[in-house]
């Protein structure tokens, strides 16, 4: 039995290989952290998370650091969903994501969703930072427990930089434990699936994205900066996936 | 401090243009979502710990004296919704007036010059709380309590719903609302030291999409 819960680094760094594609000089998973490198498409790399150990747990920390460089491309996507379960260790888990484009780079963070199953506790952090001339296409979902199951208490903070200012700082918090009224109509009103798309382009600043409803339980909205938030909640990960890959659509 | 003071800044008469939105209230009734003194009360337990925390945080730190601009700044960030940020700048602005012929002071006139399409109403309400001799315990509590009044006196004309009723449901939620209150506070003295990051980002996903689509309506009872 693990008092501690488990410690688990992965760093990926792409580079511009100077022949118009992506190289990865730096690929480094371990444990619960595994990293593929997949077939490329064009000229981007494409990178694999794959989840070799269940969690997190209880009381485990991940941390993974993305870095894009000047005129690389990556996308990175995870082959399974992310389970939070309950652990054997005492505490709450974390898992922070930090995600760093630089100029002329181009970073699409397509995982898929994160599950927080009854009893697990989870502190999830992304913080994307973007120089000016950066691009990012980021996707979040959050499904509150398997089926027919309570979810497990769930926070998660997502911050975007472009150029140093904040654009995007949010936090919701749900599931058993939260503040008050999370499953009430100011915040989930009962939905069991929340995400979130975010899209950075240089080209924002000069045409923004006007607001716009998708359906009635999502929204594309811009943000104050280059950058444009699709917000949804749904009463499962299938719709909720459907309302953001037809949100992405559009926006191509 | 003068306590005679906050009494003024929290009338819900102070005429800083609050009755004119419902915080939400008015989408959610709509969406059937809000039905009932308990629907009220779930959706005001919602708001205060979303909303109702950063825009205390936001006063709160205002009234030490952090640089608005930057808090402007955060604001902007925590709310994603363009109807809410510029609902948020129009209040700001129409608090900015009354608290100028209340409270005449230079860093009033400062952020007056600096936004003069209105900054976000919570850092206002804390610049204005400053001039009025205030701190950031009173600020909070103004910005928090807005939070729940507001939708509170708004589903009383949406949904006519009893007016005791509706006291009620603000008086059930006083010690989660002192909760919430120290802990922007808190966080604002963090700010002090670590900068805007410290500020709460907790949000409502529902009140954000909410208000974009109330913002689309071609009539509406309330502005926001």
């Amino acid at each position: 039995m693990t008092a501690t819960g488990v410690r688990a680094q992965a760093r990926i760094v792409a580079r511009a290989d100077g022949r118009g594609g992506t190289a990865l000089p730096v690929l480094d998973g371990e444990g619960p952290l595994a990293l593929r490198r997949t077939r490329a498409g064009g000229d981007e790399a494409r990178v694999m998370v794959v989840g070799a150990m269940s969690g997190p747990l209880g009381g485990d920390r991940f941390s993974l650091d993305t870095r894009v460089e000047e005129g690389a491309r990556l996308h990175v996507g995870s082959a399974a969903a992310t389970i939070a379960l309950p652990g054997q260790a005492k505490g709450e888990a974390h898992y922070d994501v930090r995600l760093d484009v630089a100029d002329g780079g181009e970073l699409r963070w397509l995982p898929e969703q994160l599950i927080s199953a009854g009893g697990s506790d989870l502190y999830v952090t992304t913080r994307a930072e973007l120089a000016a001339g950066a691009r990012l296409v980021l996707r979040e979902e959050q499904v509150l427990g398997r089926v027919g199951e309570e979810p497990g208490r769930l926070t998660s903070r997502l911050t975007v930089r472009v150029a140093g200012r904040t654009v995007l700082d949010q936090q919701l918090s749900c599931g058993p434990g939260a503040p008050g009224g999370w499953d009430g109509p100011a915040v989930l009103a009962g939905h069991r699936s929340v995400g979130q798309l975010v899209v950075v382009r240089p080209e924002f600043a000069e045409q923004p994205v006007a607001a716009r409803m998708l359906g009635e339980c999502a929204a594309l909205v811009p943000l104050a900066g280059p950058a444009v938030l699709v917000s949804a909640v749904a009463p499962d990960a299938l719709a909720l996936r459907r309302l953001l890959d037809d949100a992405l659509t559009r926006l191509a | 401090m003068s306590r005679a003071a906050l009494l003024v800044l929290a009338d819900g008469r102070f005429p800083a243009g609050g009755h004119a939105h419902s915080g939400g209230a008015e989408a959610a009734v709509k969406a059937g979502r809000i039905t009932s003194a308990a629907s009220l009360e779930d959706f005001c337990r919602g708001r205060l710990h979303t909303a109702g925390l950063v825009a205390g945080a936001l006063a709160a730190a205002a009234a030490l004296g952090v640089e608005p601009r930057e808090l402007d700044a955060a604001a902007d960030a925590r709310t994603p919704s363009p109807a809410l940020r510029g609902a948020a700048r129009r209040l700001g602005r129409q608090l900015m007036r009354a608290a100028r012929a209340s409270w005449p002071s230079a860093e009033l006139d400062a952020l007056a010059g600096e936004f003069p399409k209105g900054a976000h109403q919570p850092v206002v309400l804390g610049v204005a709380a400053r001039a009025a001799g205030l701190g950031p315990a009173d600020a909070a509590y103004c910005a928090a309590y807005e939070s729940v009044s507001g939708p509170a006196t708004a589903t009383v004309r949406l949904l006519s719903l009893d007016p005791f009723d509706a006291t009620g449901v603000l008086a059930r939620l006083a010690p989660e609302l002192d909760r919430v209150a120290d802990a922007a506070v808190e966080a604002a003295r963090r700010v002090l030291d670590e900068g805007v990051d410290a500020l709460p980002a907790a949000s409502g996903p529902v009140l954000e999409i909410g208000a974009e689509w109330h913002a689309a309506w071609p009539v509406r009872l309330f502005a926001s």
